[in-house]
C-alpha cells in the first residue's frame, strides 16, 4: 500500500479528497504495531491463544459478550462456530482479533467493527460490516444487499455475490466483491474503491459524490452522474496488489476492467440554498 | 415489516411441510408477531377443499349469543352449498369461526363462493383441491398448534408473519391470500404498494372482489385477473413486476409450482436456498436454517426478479 499512500495519487486515481494514511487504511494488525492502532483500554490478546466459541443455544447479545470475554482472557485469535444466520453477531469489536466464524451470519454481522480479522466460511445476510472502520472481512459465500453500507475503512471482501445496493454511503476502505452486484452499487458513494469482479447491476454509482467502482464484467446500466474513467497505470497496479492480497483474480483480466467515478455535475457544495439567498439578497 | 417464507419438494411424497412451515415461520416471528398464516397444498383430491371463516376472531370474543348467531351463520352455508347443488363429503371445525370443508361440486365455482360470502361476516378463505390456507392472529406457534398443522404432510407451502402497517389486526388483513375465484391459487406478500387504490379500483371495475383494505390482497386478485385474462403464471407475475408500484417481494403457489417476484428497487429482502429436490425461501437466511441440520448456500434473488419452480 506504501505506493498509493499520498494524495497526489490518490487524486491521481480519481479520488480527490481521501488522503489514504492514518488508520482507517491499515489492514492488519498485531502484536507489534504501535500504540495509535489500539485503544487504551484495549484487551491485550496473544493471536496464539485460541478461543473457542459455540453460539448453539445462545442468542446474539450473549455470543457478543463472550466474545469479549475471551478477549479479556488474552484469545487474540477465536473459532466461532454455529452462528445460525443470527443477526447483530460479531459487532462492534475495536480492537486486534482473528475471528473465525464457520458458518453464516445474518443481518448487521460485524457492523460497527474498527480492527479485527474477520474470517466467515459461508453467507452474511444484509448489511455486513456496516460503518466498519477497520480490519478486513472475508465472506466465501455469497451476501445480502447493502454488504459494507457505510464503510470508512479496512477491506470488505465478498468471493460469491452480494444483492443490491452494495456500499451505499461508502466512506472510505476497499469493498471487493467476487461475483455479481445488484442495483444502486454504489449508491451516494462518498470515499473509498469498490471493485467488482462480476457484473453490475442497474443503476451503478447512482449519485455518487466520490470514489471510484471498478467493475469487472458487464455493467447493466449508469447512475444518475456516475461517469466513465481512463484507468491508469497507478489503477492497474493497486487492483493488482489488492485482488493479490486475497488471492482473486479479474476474470476478463485487469485491462478490461471498467472504471466508474463521479462525474461531479451534481456537486452544489458552493450554491446556497433558497433560504440562504434570500439572506444574502 | 412482514416475513414470508415458501418451500416445494419436488421428490414425490412431499413430506411434513406443516411442520416445516411452522419452524420457518417461528424463526421470522421477530419481523411481525400479529398474525400467522399458511397456505399449504396436500396431495390433490377430487372435491373442494373450502376454508371457511364465520367471524374475525375478535367477534367472537364480545356482544350476546355470539355462538347462536355462529351456528346459524354456519347453518345458512350448510343450506346454500345444498341450495346450488355441492354436496358435503367432510366437515371440521378449528376453532368456532374456522370451518373446513371438503365438497363435492361440479357447477359453478364463482357464483358457489359469491353465494357462500353473500352471508353477513362470512368469508370463503379458500378454496381449491389440494390448498388448505390457514390464518389467524398470533404468531406460528399458536396458530399451528390451535389448527393441528405440526402434522401435515404435502409437496409446497408458503407463510407469513405480518407486521399490521396498512391495515388492521384481523383475520381478514392476515395473509396468504386466496387468488378467487381461481381454485388453488394464493399468495404472500412483504412490502407497501404506493399503487394500490389505482389498482384496486381497476380491477373492481373489472368485477374483482376485495375482503378487505390489505395491500397484499391486491397482488393476488391482481393474478387472478392475468390468469383469467390467458396469462401464464410466470408471465403474470413479470407483468406485476412493471405494473405495481412500491417495494415488495411476493411469492404465488398454485397447484403445481411456486414462484417469487421481487420489484425494481430490490428494497425488500429474499434469501433462496435451491437444489434439485428442494427449494426454500424466506425474507432472511435464519428461517431457512431451521429446517437444515447441515451447511447449506444461500443466494439472494436481484431486482426485477421472477422465479418459478414446477413440482
Amino acid at each position: 500500500m506504501a505506493t498509493v499512500s499520498t494524495s497526489g495519487q490518490s487524486h491521481d486515481m480519481g479520488l480527490h479528497t481521501e488522503k489514504l494514511t492514518n488508520r482507517t487504511q491499515q489492514r492488519f494488525f498485531d502484536a507489534g504495531e504501535s500504540a495509535n492502532l489500539t485503544y487504551a483500554w484495549a484487551p491485550v490478546v496473544d493471536t496464539n491463544k485460541v478461543g473457542t466459541l459455540d453460539c448453539e443455544g445462545m442468542d446474539a447479545t450473549a455470543i457478543n459478550i463472550r466474545i469479549r470475554e475471551l478477549m479479556d482472557q488474552g484469545c487474540g485469535t477465536i473459532d466461532l462456530s454455529n452462528p445460525g444466520s443470527m443477526h447483530g453477531l460479531c459487532v462492534g469489536i475495536l480492537s486486534r482479533l482473528q475471528l473465525n466464524v464457520t458458518g453464516s451470519l445474518g443481518y448487521f454481522g460485524c457492523g460497527l467493527i474498527d480492527g479485527p480479522n474477520v474470517h466467515i466460511s459461508g453467507r452474511v445476510g444484509w448489511s455486513c460490516g456496516e460503518n466498519m472502520m477497520a480490519g478486513t472481512i472475508v465472506v466465501e459465500k455469497n451476501a445480502g444487499s447493502t454488504f459494507g453500507a457505510a464503510i470508512r475503512g479496512g477491506d470488505l471482501v465478498c468471493r460469491g455475490n452480494v444483492g443490491s445496493r452494495t456500499g451505499i454511503d461508502q466512506k472510505g476502505g476497499t469493498i471487493i466483491v467476487g461475483g455479481k452486484t445488484g442495483a444502486f452499487t454504489g449508491f451516494m458513494m462518498q470515499r473509498g474503491r469498490m471493485i467488482i469482479l462480476g457484473d453490475a447491476g442497474i443503476n451503478l454509482g447512482d449519485s455518487m459524490y466520490d470514489g471510484t467502482i471498478y467493475v469487472g464484467g458487464k455493467i447493466e446500466g449508469l447512475g444518475v452522474d456516475a461517469v466513465p474513467a481512463d484507468l491508469n497505470d497507478l489503477d492497474r497496479k493497486w487492483l493488482k496488489s489488492k485482488l493479490d492480497l486475497y488471492g482473486m483474480e479479474a476474470p476478463n483480466g485487469i485491462d478490461n476492467i471498467q472504471k466508474i467515478v463521479a462525474g461531479k455535475q451534481l456537486w452544489n457544495y458552493d450554491n446556497l440554498e433558497p433560504s440562504e439567498k434570500k439572506l444574502v439578497l | 415489516m412482514c416475513g414470508i417464507a415458501g418451500l416445494i419438494h419436488k421428490k414425490a411424497g412431499g413430506a411434513n411441510i406443516g411442520q416445516e412451515m411452522t419452524d420457518m415461520l417461528q424463526a421470522l416471528k421477530h419481523r411481525g408477531p400479529d398474525s400467522t398464516g399458511y397456505a399449504l397444498y396436500g396431495s390433490p383430491i377430487s372435491n373442494y377443499i373450502m376454508r371457511i371463516n364465520l367471524a374475525e376472531q375478535a367477534d367472537t370474543k364480545k356482544g350476546f349469543d355470539v355462538a347462536s348467531q355462529l351456528q346459524t351463520r354456519n347453518d345458512q352455508v350448510d343450506a346454500r352449498m345444498a341450495e346450488l347443488g355441492a354436496n358435503i363429503a367432510k366437515k371440521e371445525n378449528s376453532t368456532a369461526y374456522a370451518l373446513r370443508y371438503e365438497v363435492a361440486f361440479d357447477g359453478d365455482l364463482k357464483n358457489l363462493i359469491d353465494y357462500i360470502e353473500d352471508i353477513e361476516g362470512v368469508e370463503v378463505m379458500s378454496c381449491g383441491n389440494g390448498l388448505e390456507l390457514i390464518k389467524d392472529l398470533g404468531d406460528a406457534a399458536v396458530v399451528s398448534a390451535q389448527y393441528g398443522i405440526n402434522s401435515f404432510q404435502g409437496s409446497h407451502a408458503i407463510g407469513h408473519t405480518r407486521m399490521a402497517t396498512e391495515s388492521d389486526v384481523d383475520i381478514r388483513s392476515a395473509h396468504p391470500y386466496w387468488a378467487y375465484p381461481f381454485a388453488d391459487v394464493s399468495v404472500v406478500h412483504n412490502g407497501q404498494l404506493t399503487n394500490y387504490w389505482t389498482n384496486r379500483r381497476a380491477l373492481e371495475r373489472l368485477g374483482n372482489r376485495f375482503n378487505s383494505n390489505c395491500d397484499s390482497e391486491l397482488i393476488a386478485v391482481y393474478i387472478a385477473n392475468r390468469i383469467s385474462e390467458g396469462d401464464d403464471l410466470e408471465k403474470a407475475m413479470r407483468r406485476s413486476v412493471e405494473d405495481l408500484d412500491g417495494v415488495f417481494t411476493y411469492l404465488v403457489a398454485t397447484s403445481d409450482s411456486l414462484g417469487m417476484a421481487k420489484d425494481v428497487m430490490a428494497a425488500k429482502p429474499m434469501v433462496i436456498y435451491e437444489s434439485d429436490d428442494f427449494i426454500a425461501l424466506a425474507s432472511e437466511e435464519v428461517s431457512i436454517r431451521k429446517i437444515f441440520d447441515h451447511d447449506i448456500d444461500t443466494f439472494d434473488p436481484y431486482e426485477g426478479e421472477v422465479r418459478v419452480w414446477q413440482l
